[in-house]
């Protein structure tokens, strides 16, 4: 009830004295860029650190002794440490931060790369690029199924499971038709199965959401290892062996340097994703679906005594999720893999994560997944260059970086404000 | 209603004036009868339907998405839009539209304005502009005053003078006199649930309060004539806010005294709920000393005030008073269970709690299938004698029972009050506060009557309750020329009894 009530007072600007959270945020930073200068400039080589603009050792590079390299880009993060400490314009205040970051991140490559055995000492870009964005790819969509869900009210944790339906339905039917676009609907469908026990136990049991989302997780593991066993593994050339979508190469596009090999060569898959971040970002803020969506995320019994239908909405909101992760589920499937057990592998929650870390917000939700993905693809290319740094450790960066964001770090983050509470008319 | 009237619905708080105007705009359905506009007879399914009927309504709390601009929340539910099944808003009619109707009714409102940053009186217009642009005949205001200051009042009532010239029939809904003298065509007062009597604007003001508060007949109380012994509470200048930061107790005074009944009336909202939490340490005290039986205990933890010898029944027993998942024999011992022999140690003695819960069932009559029966599952008479019972199951120095038979069946009403007469025939200080004027009078031996954070008089229970009507009004017997009375114009409504709707909706 209490959160229903309109807040009787305006919120005054809370004195925050000295130490305001640009400040904070400027002495971690400044933290951050001595240990980059200091630390990693010591470990760094003499060798040169190589960042190729292809997909191997060969062709043009950016190029730049690693010692100086990794004492360089620490210094910058040091400067817009100190920039922050100083006291910038609001506005400035993420793009300092997104320079301190990226500062930070290049002097740890040029420690890394310069320190690589001889022959290794190369980063491609395209390769690292094209990575990102297919590690990306099953939590931007999963983060927008997350968005669709909980701006309507409806926590959505079964996005795990959403995206493992949808992974084998696309699998099973597409092998079945072969056809890949059954598949693909079968995916969406999968998907939309989930959502719709989450939809009808949430909206119309009342069932404490995350316990169902977890149940629903668990469920959709279950179901989809069973008949993976049974009916996969047993004919695995009938049923799990989908056609793939064939590579889409888009003109223009795909002869940009650096990003045309990378992005545009290719997956349809990353091409729907990238269109939908668009299509639900716009369709969010800008149309009547939106703003109805958004009023029943954040104060129903409002949106209700304007006639709308509350638990309407809801129920299309969840179901058009599951859609979403569905798809996103059959890009592994109808894209790149066949059907393994269990074979998201916690990508859903990873995705959830990207869902807070972008605040509620779809553009948002497509850069924490991106600089989840990055992380993904970073530990995948420190290993092959047979880096001292354990792999693990940036495995857990998407999950340090959310609690890092839910602390307040990168801003106040607010989800939507009836989130997870079921909407009980009079 | 007549086209162009403004219609006040005048009754104390939770006398049913808000659930029959969510009738009216169709957010509950009415279990019989009927409502009739222009002589039909209309079935309104949800919101939709009284809007499409012509009907707005400005709820108590406001319908609004804090994070949305004016525009944003005004449109919402009727937007314009272009382009087709897309239909993507059309913020620029929405923005002319809102700016429109404000200049017609002079109601200023900013379009694009965040809610959130606005101020109350804003916000109240916003809702405003948000049923005239959907074109209602007939406006229902609940409780429209309860969070404004007098200045955003006066604002409000000019506004209302200007739509009542436009045509629009106006519904107002409040238990302040003064405002409906100043501006309601025809006023009718409601009681209980019933309409008690229409009276003109131009009837006296002890009129309208003796029609809002009821001549019933007396709840009689045996009890034996007081015998006050030592002062036990003595609250002196106790200045204390309520939630939202705004006084709501200015300086009050009061003693009561061991073996005698101190009676709290007033309308709810007017400081009566924070001066008993500010009490019991449940609510920080800004001035001002509270001690008991001598020793100062303004500043101490609720269980450190209660283990002192304080017997507490909350206002609302379903939020404060019980576990409502807890069983019966649970609740009865969630005051001491910690102590021997409930408890020892880490440990629970079950047996110890069975035990006692058995004999309190027994002697507080409490109506419950077994003692292991969750609370929530008993009628609220029966939950509220449970937390009599755990109450006065410790030797007290003081009890204080807020509004202890609200929502409570007359058997158990008779009961509970006889229990808190034999608590005071024993020697224990009681504090009674009620918004039920009869209970107080039947109950108490000295009557304190408060109106905006303030005790306005203190009389004894014979005082006519016509008097202690008027003193809840706010009109003491020797001040009847106070500016409000007087001239008629508005000055209740101050931000002391802000916290009136916020209780009534509760209850």
């Amino acid at each position: 009830m209490s959160t229903m009530a309109v807040p009787d007072i305006a919120v005054a600007p809370v004195d925050e004295g000295f130490w305001t959270r640009g400040r904070k945020v400027g002495l971690t930073l400044l933290g951050l860029g001595l240990l980059a200068a200091v630390l990693f400039g010591a470990l760094a080589t003499d060798q040169q650190a190589r960042f190729t603009l292809s997909d191997d050792a060969a062709g043009a590079a950016l190029e730049i002794n690693g010692t100086i390299g990794a004492i360089l880009f620490g210094v910058i993060t040091i400067a817009a440490g100190a920039a922050l400490l100083a006291g910038v314009p609001k506005r400035w205040f993420l793009a300092v931060l997104g320079v301190g970051l990226v500062g930070f991140v290049l002097s740890f490559l040029c420690w890394q790369v310069s320190a690589a055995p001889t022959g290794q000492n190369f980063m491609p870009l395209v390769n690292i690029i094209r990575g990102t964005f297919i590690l990306a790819l099953p939590l931007i969509f999963g983060a927008l199924a997350g968005v669709l869900c909980e701006r309507s009210g409806v926590v959505n944790v079964a996005i795990e499971g959403q995206l493992l339906m949808g992974a084998f339905s696309g699998a099973l039917f597409g092998s079945i038709s072969g056809s890949v676009w059954v598949g693909l609907v079968a995916a969406a469908l999968g998907g939309a199965l989930i959502s719709l026990l989450l939809a009808v136990f949430a909206i119309r049991y009342l069932v404490d959401q995350v316990v169902m989302g977890i149940v629903l997780n668990l469920l959709a593991v279950g179901v989809t290892g069973f008949l993976y066993e049974r009916l996969m593994q047993t004919d695995a050339a009938k049923y799990n062996s989908a056609p793939r979508f064939s590579n889409w190469e888009i003109p223009l596009l795909k002869d940009i340097p650096v990003l045309g090999p990378a992005l545009f060569r290719g997956n349809i898959f990353l091409y729907l994703g990238l269109l939908l971040v668009l299509v639900i970002h716009i369709g969010l803020f800008r149309t009547r679906w939106g703003l109805r969506t958004r009023s029943v995320g954040e104060h129903p019994t409002a949106a209700d005594t304007l006639g709308v239908k509350v638990l309407r909405v809801r129920y299309r909101n969840v179901l058009l999720a599951g859609v979403v992760a569905g798809i996103g589920g059959a890009s592994y499937t109808l894209a790149l893999y066949s059907f393994t057990k269990n074979m998201i592998g916690g990508k859903g929650f990873i995705a959830l994560a990207a869902l807070i870390f972008g605040r509620w917000n779809p553009t948002g939700a497509l850069l924490a997944a991106l600089f989840f993905g990055f992380a993904d693809q970073l530990a995948t290319y420190l290993g092959a260059i047979s880096s001292s740094i354990p792999s693990q450790f940036l495995a857990m960066l998407p999950y340090l970086a959310t609690i890092l964001a839910v602390a307040g770090l990168v801003g106040r983050v607010r989800a939507p404000a009836a989130d997870g509470k079921p909407y009980i008319k009079g | 209603m007549e086209p162009g009237e403004i219609h006040a619905l005048l009754g104390e708080n939770g006398a049913g004036k808000s659930t029959l105007m969510n009738v009216l705009y169709g957010l509950y359905q009415p279990d019989e009868g009927e409502i009739l506009v222009d002589g039909k007879p209309l079935k309104l399914k949800g919101s939709s339907d009284a809007i499409g009927a012509g009907i707005g309504m400005v709820h108590q709390h406001f319908m609004l998405v804090p994070v949305f601009t004016v525009a944003e929340n005004i449109m919402l539910g009727a937007e314009q839009t272009r382009g087709g099944i897309a239909g993507f808003l059309d913020r620029r009619r929405a923005r002319r539209e809102v700016t429109e109707v404000s200049e017609r009714y002079n109601l200023r409102v900013d379009p694009d304005a965040v809610i959130e940053n606005l101020p109350v009186g804003i916000q109240q217009r916003v809702e405003i502009v948000k049923a005239l642009t959907r074109d209602v005949d007939l406006l229902i205001l609940d409780e429209p005053t309860a969070v404004l200051t007098p200045q955003e009042t006066e604002e409000l009532l000019t506004v209302m003078r200007s739509l009542k010239a436009a045509g629009k029939s106006i519904v107002f809904i409040t238990h302040k006199l003064g405002e409906v003298k100043a501006i309601a065509d025809r006023i009718t007062v409601i009681r209980r649930g019933r309409t008690v009597g229409t009276a003109s604007p131009e009837a006296s003001r002890d009129e309208l309060a003796a029609l809002m508060v009821g001549r019933n007949v007396r709840l009689t109380v045996d009890k034996a004539p007081a015998t006050p012994g030592e002062p036990v509470l003595e609250v002196t200048g106790l200045v204390v806010d309520d939630d939202r930061q705004i006084r709501a107790v200015d300086g009050v005074d009061l003693t009561v005294r061991a073996g005698e009944v101190l009676g709290v009336a007033g309308v709810q909202g007017n400081g009566q709920t924070e001066l008993i939490e500010a009490i019991m340490g449940l609510r920080p005290v800004l001035a001002g000393t509270v001690s008991l039986a001598g020793e100062r205990i303004d500043g101490w933890k609720p269980k450190k005030v209660l283990r002192a010898g304080v017997g507490y029944v909350p206002e609302d027993r379903s939020v404060d008073g019980l576990v409502k998942e807890f069983s019966v024999a649970e609740n009865l011992v969630l005051d001491i269970y910690d102590r021997p022999p409930f408890g020892a140690g880490l440990a629970l003695k079950p047996d110890a709690i069975a035990a006692s819960a058995k004999e309190r069932i027994e002697q507080f009559d409490v109506r419950t299938p077994s003692a292991d029966a969750a609370v929530g599952t008993l009628s609220g008479g029966n939950q509220q004698k449970v937390i009599v019972a755990r109450e006065l199951s410790r030797p007290l120095k003081l009890f204080i029972a807020a509004q202890p038979t609200r929502g409570v069946d007359v058997g158990s009403i008779e009961f509970i009050h006889s229990q808190i007469v034999h608590e005071r025939d024993i020697g224990t200080a009681v504090m009674v506060v009620s918004s039920e004027l009869d209970e107080v009078i039947g109950l108490a031996d000295r009557i304190a009557v408060m109106y905006r954070g303030r005790i306005i008089g203190i009389v004894g229970p014979d005082t006519p309750r016509e008097e202690i009507g008027l003193l809840m009004a706010g009109i003491s017997p020797d001040a009847t020329a106070e500016p409000g009375a007087a001239d008629g114009t508005v000055t209740d409504g101050g931000p002391a009894s802000a916290d009136g709707p916020a209780n009534e909706d509760r209850a």
